[in-house]
C-alpha cells in the first residue's frame, strides 16, 4: 500500500503526496519504508528556509519567492510552519492565506504544519516531510517558521540558506531576536520598508552583525522590500543565489549537510536508544523517578542506577 | 500524540462576512484540531486543492451569502474528482432548512445552523472523523 503510495507521489499524483506526507508527519506503520526508499533520491532539491517574528511578512515573502523560482521553471514546495497551542494541541496554520494565487499551480506545492509541541519532535517531522518533497522531485522546499524557540532554530539548521525577515518599527525589540537566530541567516531582509525606521532597522542590523564573531567569510546582505508590491524580490533572489554559489564553492553547503547528518543521526540514536532502555526498564523506571521525586535518590545516581543494567 | 484532526475551514466565492468562520476556527484550534484557515474568496477549486495537498480530515465551509446550494454541489463534485471521497464535507452559516435535504444528496455530511456550539461541531468531528479513520 505504501509502496503505491510511494510510486504515485513519484509520478505526480499529488493526492498521493498529500498522504504521504501526513504519514511520514505522523510517523505512522509504512513511514519507515517510505523513508528508506526515498532516501537516495532526496537531496537534489535547493532548501531554503524564511524565518523571523510574526507578521513581518513571510509568507507574502515566501510566495514572490515562488513566483521567481517559478518564472524560470522550477518547482517549487513550502512547508509552512505555525505554532501549536502547548495546552490543546490545537493550531490556526494560516501562512496558506498569502500563498493563495499558487494553489492551483502545477508546479507549486504547499503543506501546513503545527509544531505540536514533543521535544524534538518538529525538526524531525520538518526533516521528513522536507525530504519526502525533496525526493519526489520539487526542485525548491521552502520553509517557512516563527524561529522564536530552540524547535524552530533546529528546523532552520535543516537548510541550506536562511533568510531572516524582520520589519521597522520593533524598536528596541530588534534586540530581542534570538542570538541564535542572527548568527544563522544568510540573507536578513527588513520588509514592509516602506514604513519610518526602516534605515534605523537596517543600521542596527549592520552594527548586530559586526558585534558577532567573523563569519566563515560569507557576509550576510541587508536587503529592503516591500513584499506585498514585490519590490526588493528580484534582489533577495541574487542575495540567495549568490549565497548557494559561494557555499558550493568553498565547501560551506558540504559541511552544513554534514552537520545536519550528524545531527539527525544524533536525535534518532537518542530516541532509539531511550526506546529500548523503556521498554527494558519499564517498571524499574517507574521505581527509580519516584525515589527521585521523594528525594532519596537524586537524579544523577538515578540514572547510573538504570545504565548499570 | 495521535495524529491530530485537520480540518479545512473555508469560505467560497464573494461572501466575505468571515467572523463565523474565524470564531469556528479558533474554536477548533482549541478543541486540539489543526485548522487550516484559507481566508474570503476562495473559488471551489481552490478550497478542495486546499484539503487535497494538506491531507485534510474534513472541509467546514461557511456561506452567508445564500450561493450555499451552488457552492456546496461544486465543492462535493471537484472532491470526488479529486478522490476525496473519504474527506468529510460539512458547514454552516445562513441556509434554509427547505434546502438540506438537495444539500444531503450532494454528500454534505452535516450542517451546523446559526447558534450551533462550537463543542457540537467539535464533538461531530470527533466522532465522525474516527469513524471515517478506524474503517478498514
Amino acid at each position: 500500500m505504501t509502496e503505491d503510495l510511494l510510486a504515485l507521489a513519484a509520478a505526480g499524483d499529488r493526492r498521493a503526496l498529500g498522504r504521504l506526507l501526513s504519514l511520514v508527519e505522523n510517523d505512522e506503520p509504512g513511514a519507515a519504508v517510505v523513508l528508506r526508499a526515498m532516501y537516495p533520491r532526496a537531496g537534489r532539491a535547493r532548501l531554503i528556509g524564511v524565518t523571523g517574528p510574526p507578521g513581518a511578512g513571510k509568507s507574502t515573502l515566501a510566495s514572490e519567492l515562488v513566483g521567481s523560482y517559478r518564472s524560470v521553471g522550477a518547482r517549487v514546495a513550502v512547508v509552512a510552519v505555525d505554532p501549536s497551542s502547548p495546552f490543546t494541541g490545537g493550531a490556526i496554520l494560516g501562512d496558506r492565506i498569502r500563498l493563495r494565487d499558487r494553489f492551483l499551480d502545477e508546479g507549486v506545492f504547499i503543506r501546513s504544519m503545527g509544531t505540536r509541541g514533543s521535544t524534538g519532535g518538529l525538526a524531525r517531522a520538518t526533516r521528513r516531510v522536507v525530504r519526502v518533497l525533496d525526493a519526489v522531485g520539487y526542485d525548491v522546499v521552502i520553509v517557512e517558521t516563527v524561529g522564536v524557540g530552540q524547535e524552530e532554530v533546529d528546523v532552520v539548521r535543516l537548510v541550506d540558506s536562511v533568510c531572516l525577515v524582520t520589519v521597522p518599527g520593533l524598536g528596541d525589540d530588534i534586540q530581542a531576536i534570538k542570538a541564535g537566530i542572527l548568527e544563522i541567516a544568510d540573507v536578513l531582509v527588513v520588509n514592509k520598508a516602506d514604513r519610518p525606521g526602516a534605515d534605523d532597522t537596517v543600521r542596527d542590523l549592520a552594527m548586530m552583525l559586526g558585534l558577532g564573531p567573523a563569519r566563515t567569510g560569507w557576509q550576510p546582505p541587508i536587503v529592503r522590500t516591500v513584499a506585498t508590491r514585490g519590490e526588493g524580490v528580484p534582489e533577495v533572489v541574487a542575495a540567495l543565489a549568490r549565497h548557494d554559489a559561494w557555499a558550493r564553492d568553498c565547501g560551506e553547503r558540504e559541511r552544513r549537510r554534514a552537520g545536519a547528518a550528524r545531527a539527525e543521526v544524533d536525535d534518532l540514536l537518542r530516541e532509539a536508544l531511550l526506546r529500548r532502555l523503556s521498554t527494558r526498564s519499564g517498571a524499574k523506571l517507574d521505581d527509580v523517578v519516584a525515589r527521585v521525586a521523594s528525594r532519596s535518590l537524586d537524579p544523577d545516581s538515578a540514572v547510573e542506577e538504570l545504565l548499570a543494567d | 500524540m495521535s495524529r491530530p484532526i485537520r480540518v479545512v475551514v473555508a469560505k467560497a466565492g464573494l461572501d466575505g462576512h468571515d467572523r463565523g468562520a474565524k470564531v469556528v476556527a479558533r474554536g477548533l484550534r482549541d478543541a486540539g484540531m489543526e485548522v487550516i484557515y484559507t481566508g474570503i474568496h476562495q473559488t471551489a477549486e481552490q478550497v478542495v486543492e486546499t484539503a487535497l495537498q494538506e491531507d485534510a480530515d474534513a472541509i467546514g465551509l461557511s456561506v452567508l451569502s445564500g450561493a450555499h446550494n451552488h457552492l456546496f454541489a461544486r465543492i462535493a463534485a471537484l472532491m470526488k474528482e479529486r478522490g476525496l471521497d473519504d474527506v468529510l464535507l460539512f458547514g454552516g452559516g445562513i441556509i434554509p432548512e427547505s434546502d438540506l435535504p438537495f444539500l444531503r444528496a450532494q454528500g454534505v455530511a452535516r450542517v451546523f445552523p446559526p447558534g450551533s456550539s462550537i463543542d457540537e461541531i467539535a464533538a461531530y468531528l470527533r466522532d465522525a472523523v474516527s469513524r471515517s479513520r478506524g474503517a478498514p
